[in-house]
């Protein structure tokens, strides 16, 4: 009598296409999955008792890491909740250079993901294109912050420095040209018969199971929830600006790949909103404890440098209290959870990381497909394994 | 024994040790190898000049440029590693952009990213895995050294749990310091010869 | 006592389980007993005013010194109608259970399993309590204040 036996494969850490160290052990019985857990934290890092030793502009350093595609996301999300304790006023100016930095970290983000997902399901040519265009969004960041991928940029009190001359100019040229490039993409891809049938109605999940279950971002407006933070709860100057969201209507896979190509559209068009040209102003607040001076009054004033010598080498004293502040990153709500007991470190530094919830509904996206779907779900939720293990 | 008769200056030495006796036939045989290998070993080093290191040199040669490496990218370095393949900064020009997912396959093993202590044996698993000859590049700085991180849960340094050839500084190095790396790599295989392997 | 819709209606319901109420700036928290933790998740989720059907969050503070010494806050958002509201329940350092959630919410499985790896606070009633960031074999809570920051030999220099 022939029994049926179902058979447990390991699919990573080491893995061409888990997106990171993710290990997802399947039980499959034939090429078909019935169940599916992912086991995390092999890039555990620490980083939330590491920021409990360090003062609150050196922790901010390691928020780069988390979210490694889209950094600037990681250092907003950072800084809201401090600058809620504090108390700052961030001028206009520092606003909109944060807004902008926050959408090119979007676009950023949502062009590795492109590349990487459609490179795991066999389309090549999708890669090369999509980092293209990312080294053009990574050159302004170096041109802006110094380093391409951990800029840091995004400061308690406003950003690091102003924007230098030429940025500008760079960001018209590349989104005149990002339109079309998008176009491309869409070539490739949307009406791709091979495409379609690899991700249409694959990874399905409703949108009550993906609110149980703690789902945010792009993969739960594919499931057509009409939520997104900038809209519900703006920060940061995002409700002077003109942008839809766009939602789908399935919760699939090729959903997802819809709403994050039409969210590159729309941070195309936030941007454009203001490239010709932003407020004039200061771009760090007046806060003479926590921002640090112009570089030029170091020369003179003994009061500047004695400043800015506390400011980097002891701190700034943040009053005590709790906050958390919700931010809309390219994966999902972002937010980091701070108390602060009065002094220069934080007492408690929580990291509310979208993959870590959003990586749980794969569990159910995955059951009864087949084992290459589950390559294509785990590329369409974009995790990032620096922000679930942090 | 199966030792084939060489021309040359055996019969002095087996001469030499028939006097020795019945009960030193162990250390005759042992005495015997030895003097066999040293001659060989000189006829090999005259022969090299002569003919290997021609060979020497394709061989290296060979290896050089068509190195594989292993699909190894931890965390935010292999976005940088990622970048190094795309088109602006082309690892196909050095023969690499042939990523390969099995260690079996592979020859070079980027470790770009910080390992942990739970990845840790998976690393040195992954590296036990490869054929020889294999070289590991130690990319970014929590690979090197731990980098920003010094808890309780980082590796401090890659090279507690694999051999590295090349350590590549940054946070994260950009692609041009990794293809910097990857040219120090050649100038080792250049130097390593035929030794590896 | 600031009035505020949401603790208002909490309170009303429940007047022993909320031990303290807080609101400040835009958020509002109240601190709610732990045997009546999940009776007030599920009038949360399902009362249809309120509606606070995701978890966001869950995570732990460690007061040491303190008594009760540990904390574990939820944070919870009404997509409907876009509110937010923090829940805390404090544990004592001797006995560190608190009953899980998951059966109201299915994302609250993995952030109590962080909170059981990092803290050592047990979920009762959890479908798979294991460490989840840190090795299986691992001894120590990593998040503890009294965990030191290189780790506990011989497991720091296992590598």
């Amino acid at each position: 009598m022939a029994v049926a036996q179902t058979l447990t494969i390991n699919m990573g850490p080491q893995h061409p296409s888990t997106h990171g160290v993710l290990r997802v052990v399947l039980e499959l019985e034939g090429e078909t999955v019935l169940r599916a857990v992912p086991y995390i934290g092999y890039l555990h890092t620490g980083i939330e008792k590491e920021a409990e030793y360090k003062t609150y502009n050196k922790a901010l350093t390691m928020t780069d890491r988390l979210d490694y595609l889209a950094c600037n996301n990681n250092n907003m999300a950072f800084v809201l909740p401090v600058e809620k304790l504090l108390e700052l006023e961030i001028p206009k100016r520092a606003q909109q250079i944060r807004v902008m930095m926050c959408e090119l970290s979007r676009l950023a983000s949502h062009l590795a993901w492109l590349g990487t997902h459609a490179l795991d399901m066999g389309a090549i040519t999708p890669f090369f294109y999509c980092f293209r265009e990312r080294e053009m969004i990574l050159d302004m960041f170096d041109m802006t912050a110094g380093a391409r991928m951990t800029p840091s940029y995004i400061r308690v009190g406003g950003v690091a420095g102003d924007l230098p001359d030429g940025l500008m100019e760079k960001l018209k040229k590349f989104l005149k040209i990002f339109p079309g490039k998008l176009d491309e993409y869409e070539a490739l891809l949307t009406k791709n018969k091979i495409w379609m049938m690899r991700t249409k109605g694959v990874g399905r999940i409703s949108a009550e199971d993906g609110m149980n279950l703690g789902l945010t971002g792009p993969s739960l407006r594919a499931c057509g929830v009409r939520w997104d933070i900038r809209k519900a709860q703006p920060y940061s100057g995002y409700d002077e600006y003109e942008f839809e969201i766009p939602v789908g209507a399935n919760g699939d896979v090729y959903d997802r790949y819809l709403v994050r190509i039409q969210e590159m559209r729309q941070s195309a068009r936030i941007l454009e909103q203001r490239a010709d040209g932003l407020a004039p102003g200061p771009v760090k607040a007046k806060a003479v404890k926590v921002t640090p001076p112009p570089r030029e009054l170091l020369h003179g004033s003994m009061e500047a440098l004695i400043n800015h010598f506390i400011i980097f080498s002891r701190g700034y004293q943040v009053p005590a209290g709790e906050a958390y502040v919700p931010t809309e990153s390219p994966k999902g709500e972002l937010g980091f959870y701070f108390v602060s007991d009065g002094t220069e470190k934080p007492y408690r530094m929580h990291i509310r990381a979208p993959s870590l919830m959003n990586l749980q509904a794969l569990k159910k996206m995955v059951q009864g497909r087949l084992v290459a779907d589950v390559v294509a779900i785990i590329g369409s939720l974009d995790i990032v394994l620096g922000e679930i293990d942090r | 024994m199966g030792v084939a008769a060489q021309p040359g200056g055996f019969q002095d030495s087996d001469r030499a040790l028939q006097g020795a006796g019945e009960a030193q036939a162990g250390l005759e045989e042992d005495v015997r190898e030895r003097v066999l290998t040293t001659r060989l070993e000189t006829m090999l080093k005259w022969a090299k000049q002569v003919s290997i290191r021609p060979v020497e040199k394709v061989v290296t040669w060979a290896r050089q440029r068509s190195v594989w490496p292993a699909t190894f990218g931890l965390a935010c370095c292999a976005i940088e590693m990622m970048s190094t393949v795309a088109s602006d900064f082309d690892i196909a020009r050095f023969g690499m952009e042939l990523f390969r997912a099995s260690p079996r396959q592979a020859d070079l093993m980027i470790v770009s990213g910080r390992v942990s202590r739970k990845m840790a044996p998976v690393l040195r698993q992954i590296y036990d895995q490869m054929a020889e000859p294999k070289w590991v590049i130690s990319m970014g700085a929590c690979a090197s050294c731990g980098g920003v991180f010094n808890n309780y849960t980082i590796v401090q340094g890659v090279d507690r749990v694999v051999p590295v050839d090349v350590y590549v500084g940054g946070c994260p190095p950009r692609p041009e310091a990794l293809l910097n790396g990857i040219m120090k790599l050649y100038d080792k295989i250049q130097r390593e010869g035929m030794k590896k392997g | 006592m600031e009035e505020d819709p949401v603790l208002d209606i909490l309170t009303q319901k429940f007047p022993d389980a909320v031990a303290e109420r807080k609101t400040w700036k835009d958020e509002r928290t109240a601190v709610v007993l732990r045997e009546k933790l999940v009776e007030v998740c599920l009038f949360l989720r399902d009362d249809p005013r309120l509606s606070f059907n995701t978890i966001i969050d869950i995570c732990g503070v460690d007061y040491l010194g303190e008594e009760p010494r540990y904390e574990v806050v939820y944070h919870l958002l009404s997509i409907p109608s876009a509110r937010r509201i923090r829940l805390k329940v404090r544990v004592a350092g001797d006995d560190p259970r608190v009953p899980s959630v998951t059966s109201v919410w299915a994302g609250a499985e993995w952030p109590e399993r962080e909170i059981y790896d990092m803290f050592g606070v047990a979920f009762e009633g959890h479908p798979d309590l294991r460490r989840i960031l840190m090795p299986d074999d691992w001894q120590g809570h990593p998040l503890r204040k009294d965990y030191p920051l290189g780790g506990i030999e011989p497991w720091s220099e296992r590598y």
